[in-house]
């Protein structure tokens, strides 16, 4: 079979996948597992502002917030409702999708900086109530989060893996499941109405798409990736702090989300992996550090502005064969 | 039947009446032409009627329903749909999907089936590209179905437009200088497409500043200066109208038309 | 009631600030249709810059004057290197060019000055006025000075001279502008050099008072956007009112609710705000073309 007949869904699937399988193999010691969960930790959250930004043309400053909500909610709910932390990720995602959608429909009326400011102020306004209710998030410093005991039932079952191993084989997972879902949205009716919003607003209304609404979804279902991302930075960490829901941690996402290439699910993973790594690898530049992500983030987006991944794509095609 | 009643239709900018007191009807399956001077407020009337701007004045009826103030995707469910001056296509779509676009409303809004990736999402969208398929045919454009819609000339987007326009499987059709920036081949085709989408039913009300076009399809014409509704009537009348003459060239011109024929 | 007025003044007296950076913002912005979130970068290098230049021995006043001009060229070199090849680009890729540049300006800071917090001496010392039993410095009143005296200069400037005129012209039409003679890329330069020396300006006034230190930047920023856009984009007279405005939520929150929440209030305050004017108080609405 070709590869060219493949749909370019089944494509993307089966280049994550590969990439999720192999890497293990050129890993010298379990803290690249850890990175690479982080990467898939990131990249699912990165999947979820594709939708929002790549597939709707909307932009949020404030995604961060989510990642907060989700975070706080497997710190709080088992141990003030006694939920297990794993359920608690449902409730984060159901805590997350709800306050998108209340808050959603006066944001998303905006458009460009003004929306970028509005969601830029509701992401503030998550992160100070996380970082000044101490009493109940250990402000500033954060706080611990119980274990989830998959490990231990593991271990039961008589696997023995470190936990950055199981972390990446569930961060992989469950990336994977949330690339699938917004591969499934691209080529559906949903998915189409969502990108004529990103082209033309105006169009999209006189075919008949409910504009506010498509924008509300894309949000609520950005919020639910975002935060099920945050819940299992909480889980993996087994610590929290308000610094996940911050403003820089919104930019990083999406800067991830552009990086890569904004409408698509492949180039968002590679975006994800790039900045999480890159912090890895420039500790060695010590003072440099800033500099160097600074000068990568211009570059890039000066000279690759659709992003890593569709930009190398077309060099390679207009390459004669 | 009637199917469009305007009334008294009239909108401000700034002080500015950029249209004043508009009334006429439009019958199914007929095709009605605004003309008028640049700056006449054809394109602002569109965009009333489209739900785009909100009118300060006046009232809109389609098919018997008051739609005024109607935002566009309420106006698509009643059967109205447009195309635009400034184009405004879908540009990260393939020209393919630009028509499936267009048939949202036969979709439905059927958002977790989308996202699951259910055997009900493959078939509406297999569905809509059946429909597209048959709409790209029609316009010529079936050999691009699959290229990105930004590489077409731009004549082949304003027929892609109309296509779009059509999966809404509209009543009525708002055609925003559909023929503009075409060459006389291209307008040709234009000109059967539109009396062949009327002959299936569709009114059709249009916006064209390419005369012979107007005359030779259209079975009213509304003529609008300034703002304001100056005659209609059949295409013969109107061209013969002095009003009309005058508003396109001015009084003076009139004056020395008229000494120059003595 | 004196304790109302106390919290006025230290309002209006950061509210300055706010102001000049949101200045800055829209003067950028309406020449450029860029947001630069390296504007809280360029109220930092005037602060650090006059540090260490006072610091190295030169006068206060040259080395004021000396670090306005130094942030200026720096505005400068980022529109020519960073904004100007970018042109056309989407407002999400523009957005993280900037941000991307007031992290490598930052970055900067931190090799060429230190991590360490600074101030230099206060322009007329530090005994506050007793106005109606509420005290301010003598810093905040060169402050709030400052920032009438630029809301002032910009509205001569814009206003009466050809330069001003022109920058206009190219806001309002880039095309338009060309075609009678302007040159467009001439007038982004001059903006950026001119938004730059405006936000160093407030980083030379507020230095005194809150400190300064290689990542003061990125909170100005976001404080100033966000004044720029409650007074409306592009408005200058917004974006002296929306500063003020910030200055003054922040300033009552902190006193009479929690000085934890301030930051939060503004916030609160700017969205309700949008809620209801998606435009800003002084913001046109525009209209699809179509």
């Amino acid at each position: 079979m070709k590869l060219t007949k493949l749909s370019p869904k089944i494509l993307t699937l089966l280049a994550l996948a590969l990439l999720v399988i192999i890497a293990p193999m050129f890993f010298p010691s379990s803290f690249y597992y850890r990175i690479g969960a982080l990467i898939f930790i990131n990249g699912l959250a990165v999947i979820g502002l594709v939708i929002l930004v790549g597939y709707a043309g909307q932009i949020s400053l404030g995604h961060a917030g989510f990642v907060g909500i989700g975070a706080y909610s497997c710190a709080l709910a088992p141990e003030h409702l006694g939920i297990s932390p794993v359920l608690a990720v449902f409730l984060g995602a159901f805590l997350s999708g709800l306050l998108a959608w209340l808050v959603g429909r006066p944001i998303l009326r905006l458009r460009g900086h003004y929306l970028a400011v509005a969601t830029l102020g509701f992401g503030i306004l998550i992160y100070m109530v996380l970082s000044n209710e101490a009493q109940w998030t250990g402000g500033p410093d954060g706080m611990a989060v119980q274990a989830t005991g998959l490990k231990a039932l593991l271990k039961s079952m008589g696997f023995k893996v470190s936990a950055s191993e199981m972390w990446y084989w569930i961060a992989a997972v469950v990336m994977m499941i949330g690339a699938l879902i917004a591969l499934n949205l691209h080529t559906s009716p949903t998915g189409r109405a969502l990108r004529s919003l990103h082209d033309s607003e105006v169009a999209a209304g006189t075919v008949g798409v409910n504009v506010a609404n498509y924008k509300l979804s894309a949000f609520v279902i950005s919020a639910i990736y975002t935060s099920v991302s945050g819940s299992e930075l909480a889980l993996m960490n087994r610590f929290i702090s308000p610094d996940v829901a911050g403003f820089l941690h919104s930019v990083e996402l999406l800067t991830m989300t552009v990086l890569g290439g904004a409408a698509t699910v492949f180039g968002a993973v590679i975006g994800a992996a790039i900045l999480t790594s890159l912090p890895q690898v420039l500790t060695v530049l010590h003072d440099f550090e800033h500099i160097v992500l600074g000068l990568i983030m211009m570059l890039v987006m000066i000279f690759m502005r659709e992003g890593l991944v569709p930009s190398l794509a077309k060099i390679l095609r207009r390459r004669p064969k | 039947m009637t199917l469009l009643t305007v009334e008294d239709l009239s909108i401000e900018f700034g002080g500015l009446k950029a249209v004043d007191g508009v009334n006429f009807n439009v019958e199914a399956g007929k095709i009605v032409s605004v003309i008028g001077p640049n700056g006449a407020g054809k394109t602002t009337l569109f965009n009333m009627l489209s739900g785009l701007y909100t009118p300060s004045r006046g009232r809109v009826t389609l098919a018997g329903k008051d739609v005024t103030n109607q935002p566009p995707y309420k106006l698509a469910r009643l059967g109205m749909s447009r195309t635009f001056q400034n184009l405004q296509i879908f540009l990260q779509m393939s020209v393919l999907e630009n028509v499936m676009a267009g048939c949202h409303l036969t979709e439905g809004r059927h958002i977790v089936t989308d996202l699951l990736g259910l055997p009900a999402s493959g078939r509406r969208t297999r569905q809509s590209m059946k429909d597209a398929l048959g709409l790209l045919e029609r316009i010529g454009l079936q050999s691009h179905a699959t290229d990105e819609a930004s590489g077409l000339s731009y004549g082949a987007l304003k027929r892609l437009e109309i296509a779009r326009a059509l999966a809404v499987r509209p009543q009525l059709l708002l055609l925003d200088e559909p023929a503009a920036g075409c060459n006389a081949v291209e307008t040709e085709e234009i000109d059967h497409l539109i009396a062949e989408i009327a002959a299936e039913g569709v009114a059709i009300l249009l916006v064209e500043h390419d005369m012979k076009l107007v005359m030779k399809i259209s079975d009213h014409v509304i003529v609008l200066d300034q703002g304001m509704k100056i005659t209609e009537g059949l295409p013969t009348e109107v061209a013969q109208n002095p009003k009309v003459i005058e508003a396109y060239l001015g009084v003076k011109a009139t004056e020395e038309v008229h000494n120059a024929l003595g | 009631m004196s304790e109302l007025l106390q919290f006025f003044f230290s309002g209006i007296t950061v509210g300055a600030i706010y102001s000049l950076v949101a200045l800055g913002f829209i003067i950028i912005y309406n020449s450029s249709g860029v947001v630069n979130f390296a504007q809280g970068e360029f109220v930092m290098l005037g602060g650090m810059s006059t540090v260490f230049l006072f610091n190295a021995g030169v006068p206060l006043a040259i080395a004021a004057v000396a670090a306005i001009l130094i942030t200026c060229l720096v505005g400068i070199a980022l529109n020519k290197l960073a904004i100007e090849p970018a042109k056309g680009a989407s407002v999400v890729t523009l957005i993280i060019i900037t941000i991307g540049a007031s992290i490598f300006i930052r970055g900067m800071a931190q090799l060429v000055f230190d991590k360490q917090f600074h101030r230099f001496p206060s322009f007329s010392g530090d005994d506050p006025f007793l106005i109606g039993g509420a005290t301010i410095l003598p810093q905040g009143v060169w402050m709030i000075a400052g920032a009438i005296a630029v809301f002032i200069g910009l509205f001569v400037f814009f206003t009466y001279s050809l330069t001003g005129k022109a920058v206009l012209a190219t806001s309002n039409n880039k095309l338009a502008a060309r075609l009678v003679g302007i040159s467009t890329n001439m007038m982004m330069t001059l903006s950026f050099g001119l938004s730059a020396a405006i936000g160093a300006l407030a980083g030379v006034l507020v230095t005194p008072i809150t400190l300064t230190s290689y990542d003061v930047g990125i909170a100005l920023a976001l404080k100033g956007f966000a004044a720029a856009i409650l007074g409306g984009m592009g408005s200058p007279f917004g974006a002296l009112v929306g500063g003020i405005l910030v200055g003054l939520i922040e300033a009552m929150t902190a006193g009479y609710i929690s000085s934890e929440y301030k930051d939060a209030a503004s916030f609160i305050v700017i969205l309700a705000v949008l809620f209801v004017m998606p435009n800003g108080i002084f913001g046109r609405s525009t209209i699809d073309r179509v």
